[in-house]
């Protein structure tokens, strides 16, 4: 078996530039400083850029900036600088940028601790910016995960035309592992719609849309398209890079399909609700994890990122034992896996969330069973927390001493 | 800089689109976008390669009058969003439309556009206070001056945006008012400029700072007399732009190998039948943890799986340093270790951090150490190595290595032979130095 020996670092940057990822604008901090200088190193060989910018939020707003440009964009920080993203994240939930956002997770709050394990990031990334709108968050949990789940996010962002946010830990990015390199999964990246070529018009005085091949009377005179125009609602609006055939707008604020500034409450309740529609209608293919289950099992573990990895070691050892028990890791974190979820839980007596955090993720999972057990009038499952923030990692043994 | 050829045979008659520019009557801002179309007129510019990158406020509102690219951005980062775009791109005219409110909250985009030499434009609508939030004063609002949150006189100095961006390495720098004749041709010229140029453009904010003062064009004169600021063309010079050097810097690197899979076959046998856990503890700046990865290479060169945790102070070279290695025959998935079967310890700063480790040992662990720790307390079975007896010289980034390969020996969980491909494969650069240390090793341990 052919093997390699590689942190989770260059694992993500080999991921991101396998997915056509071309520009890259990050500021340094631990732990994601090297996937910063791996981008820096590697993107000039792919005709790419990469930028050590003057702080996080010039890191972002470059990303965004070329993204518009037709650049397939990564950045990566750690706490204290996805913190300072937090405006511009909403900016590329606004203006729909494809955008691929490391978070190497490291202990907070504030400068916390810089090479301490973490996964305090979660509930963050989710509502990490202002009017509370959906973002897609995913978690690998193995150095393999970390380069096919790059590949994800690029995926994601581009098709979906939204920031994707890449959260593993300051254990998985640092740290050495052993790949079997036939683990090493590509995917095909798809890429955003793009807009066909201006089309002449057909002499009837009304401009021909690029997107429909139609005659669009909406069409001003300057424009071949219309750049915030969907139909339906969750329909992604195709888009044309800065300098490409069509003359393109591009804006932070609330704004109608001309991408003109609006305060007309359709309009703005159509695009609030497209904002939404556009993830939501779609979270059933963004499901991703994985299930161990053990048909005797009365305990299902639910973990992601390097807990996860403790988790099924546990699992294993929970064979051996009396009290066999399931594991779910997820690799979908935002929006919230629920068929995966739900299909987990079913037949299992207790659930056992264990994260670095407080219990953040824990929330979801209350919310998703409780609510569906309400709705089936039947009687939820037990749900209990594993938790730990004190900078050590969750042991096998911690999850062995939560079976009954 | 070559200005690109219009796609229209005709020639273009404005760049503006047909909507009204919505600013209060005598607002500079109106004055300041006719004088933008007229320079886009001399130039002649495809208007698909044009960016209007605007920031917030009043001036924010700017690119949507236009028959060009817009990108609306937040507060302050234009500059940063121009940046980026340009990059990308680097054939795009971009052009930052920007108050001195957004001057005030991301300057230091601007100051960075300017010291990169990235070739944007910026045009600063300099109205000495924030227009579109009522008229509160700006990092620009000359002292004395009354504003909406400096009723009693502003007590702050202005910032000269021109000669900070001038002393900081931007090519091209103006300053001007909006009422300038030739405003166009210095618009145009900047535009045409191969670099970062900055327009610090003076104008009236009638609705807030003009009545507040009792301004005009001839008091706004008069100001920028008195406050002796350097006016027209401040600097222009030729520099290499960051966008085409960075292009340069791709076409040298091109079709170089991108992170290519370093395959490791199996090419020796190991001794393991469980999972041994090995922590080193060391120095910070002693090669602790290039030692340790070299051993993680050998286990994984011999079959094994292989983890490697390091812990050090941010101080990468003072204080511990401590690495913790997994070899298992089986895949690994936590990689904690609540227990060392083996400990090799280096030095004081090292003990420190392990004495959890040393006090949880049993005497079916072994703690592989030199002989100032001799007295150490586990109850770990202790076994000492002495670098002294190496015959080549210890330094204090070879005596990790040395002590490290001596302990693996006597563990034997793998030929010192996959350490010695490890180092020649894996840390080609220090082989020359790493090898005989491997070798000398063999001293230690009376071979
Ligand atoms: C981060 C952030 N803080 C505050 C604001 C509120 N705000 C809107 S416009 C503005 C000032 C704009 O002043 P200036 O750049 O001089 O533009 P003008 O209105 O004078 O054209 C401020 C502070 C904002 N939009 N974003
Ligand atoms: S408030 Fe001032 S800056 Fe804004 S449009 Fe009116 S005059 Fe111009
Ligand atoms: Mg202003």
């Amino acid at each position: 078996m052919t093997r390699e020996y590689i942190d989770g670092a260059s694992a993500i940057a080999r991921g991101a530039l396998k997915a056509g990822c071309n520009f890259f604008a990050g500021y340094p901090i631990s732990p994601a400083t090297p996937i910063l200088l791996h981008m820096l190193r590697e993107l000039p060989k792919v005709g790419g850029v990469g930028i050590q910018a003057e702080d996080e939020i010039s890191a972002i707003s470059m990303c965004i900036g070329a993204a518009m440009s037709g650049a397939s964009a990564m950045t990566a920080t750690s706490g204290p600088g996805i913190s300072l993203y937090s405006e511009n994240i909403g900016l590329a939930i606004m203006g729909e940028v494809p955008l691929v956002i490391v978070d190497v997770m490291r202990m907070g709050p504030a400068t916390g601790g810089a090479t301490t394990a973490a996964q305090g990031d979660i509930q963050f990334v989710r509502w990490g910016t202002s009017g509370g709108y959906p973002i897609v968050a995913l978690a690998p949990s193995s150095v393999a995960e970390c380069y096919t789940l790059a590949q994800r996010a690029f995926d994601i962002a581009e098709r979906l035309r939204t920031p994707v946010f890449l959260l593993p830990d300051k254990e998985m990015v640092m740290s050495m592992a052993t790949v079997d390199v036939a683990e090493y999964e590509d995917i095909e990246v798809g890429k955003r719609p793009l807009v066909p070529a201006p089309r002449a018009g057909n002499g009837s005085g009304v401009k021909i849309n690029a997107v429909t091949g139609r005659p669009d009377p909406r069409l001003r005179p300057e424009e071949t398209y219309l750049p915030y125009d969907f139909d339906p609602i969750d329909a992604i609006p195709a888009t044309s890079p800065f300098g490409g055939p069509h003359i393109t707008r591009f804006t932070t604020s609330s704004h109608d399909e001309h991408g003109f500034l609006t305060k007309d409450p359709v309009k703005v309740g159509r695009l609030n609700d497209h904002l939404r529609l556009k993830i939501e209608n779609r979270r059933h293919e963004l499901e991703f994890g994985r299930l161990e289950r053990h048909e005797d099992a009365k305990t299902l573990f639910i973990s992601y990122g390097t807990t996860a990895r403790a988790m099924r070691e546990a699992v294993e050892r929970s064979h051996e034992s009396g009290e066999p028990a399931s594991g779910l890791t997820l690799h979908t974190l935002w929006p919230v896996p629920e068929n995966l979820i739900l299909a987990a839980a079913e037949g299992h007596e207790r659930v056992v969330v264990a994260e670095l955090n407080h219990g953040q993720y824990r929330r979801e999972i209350e919310r998703l069973l409780y609510k569906h057990a309400a709705q089936n009038r039947q009687a939820p499952p037990e749900i209990l927390g594993l938790n730990r923030v004190d900078g050590e990692l969750i042991t096998p043994e911690q999850f062995l001493e939560m079976t009954p | 800089m070559t200005i690109s050829t219009p796609l229209h045979i005709q020639p273009i008659e404005t760049y503006k689109n047909e909507r009204a520019i919505p600013f209060c009557p005598g607002c500079g801002h109106t004055l300041i976008l006719r004088h933008l179309d007229a320079a886009l007129l001399k130039l002649q510019i495809d208007p698909t390669q044009v960016v209007l990158v605007s920031d917030i406020g009043c001036v924010g509102l700017s690119d949507q009058y236009f028959a060009t690219n817009a990108f609306h951005g937040l507060h302050g980062r234009s500059a940063a969003y121009a940046t980026g775009i340009k990059l990308a791109n680097p054939d795009l005219h971009v052009i930052v439309l920007m108050g001195d409110g957004g001057m005030g909250i991301g300057g230091t985009h601007v100051i960075n556009a300017a010291r990169r030499n990235i070739g944007v434009t910026v045009l600063v609508f300099n109205n000495f206070n924030f227009g579109m939030t009522g008229g509160e004063h700006s990092v620009t609002t000359p002292e004395g001056y009354i504003t909406a949150s400096t009723r009693a006189g502003n007590p702050e100095q202005p910032l000269d945006i021109c000669a900070t961006v001038a002393v900081n390495g931007a090519g091209y720098v103006y300053r001007g008012t909006s009422f300038d004749k030739d405003l166009p041709d210095r618009m145009a010229e900047a535009i045409a400029y191969d670099g970062f140029a900055l327009l610090d453009i003076w104008e009236l904010c009638t609705a807030y700072f003009a009545p507040n003062n009792d301004f005009g064009r001839k008091e706004m004169m008069a100001m920028l007399d008195a406050l002796g600021m350097e006016t027209g063309l401040i600097q222009q010079r030729p520099l290499a732009e960051y966008a085409r050097r960075m292009q340069t810097m791709a076409e040298r690197a091109r079709d170089q190998a991108v992170m290519p899979v370093h395959d490791i076959e199996p090419q020796f046998e190991h001794r393991l039948r469980d999972k041994f856990h090995l922590v080193i503890a060391g120095s910070a700046g002693a090669k602790v943890r290039s030692a340790a990865k070299a051993a993680g290479y050998a286990a994984v060169l011999s079959g094994l799986w292989a983890t490697q945790r390091d812990d050090y102070p941010t101080t990468v070279k003072s204080g511990h340093s401590v690495s913790e290695l997994i070899f298992s025959p089986d895949e690994i998935r936590y990689t904690g270790i609540a227990k060392p079967d083996a400990l090799v310890l280096l030095s004081a700063d090292g003990l420190n951090k392990v004495r959890g480790h040393l006090a949880r040992m049993t005497e079916q662990d072994v703690l592989i150490t030199t002989p100032e720790f001799a007295d150490v307390e586990t109850a770990a079975h202790k076994i000492m190595l002495d670098p002294r007896q190496a015959d080549v010289r210890i330094t204090r980034t070879n005596r990790s290595l040395m002590v490290l390969s001596a302990a693996l020996r006597v563990l034997n969980i793998f030929p010192i032979a996959a350490l010695e491909e490890a180092v020649r494969r894996f840390q080609s650069r220090f082989a020359h130095e790493n090898l005989p240390v491997i070798a000398a090793s063999a001293k230690l341990v009376g071979d």
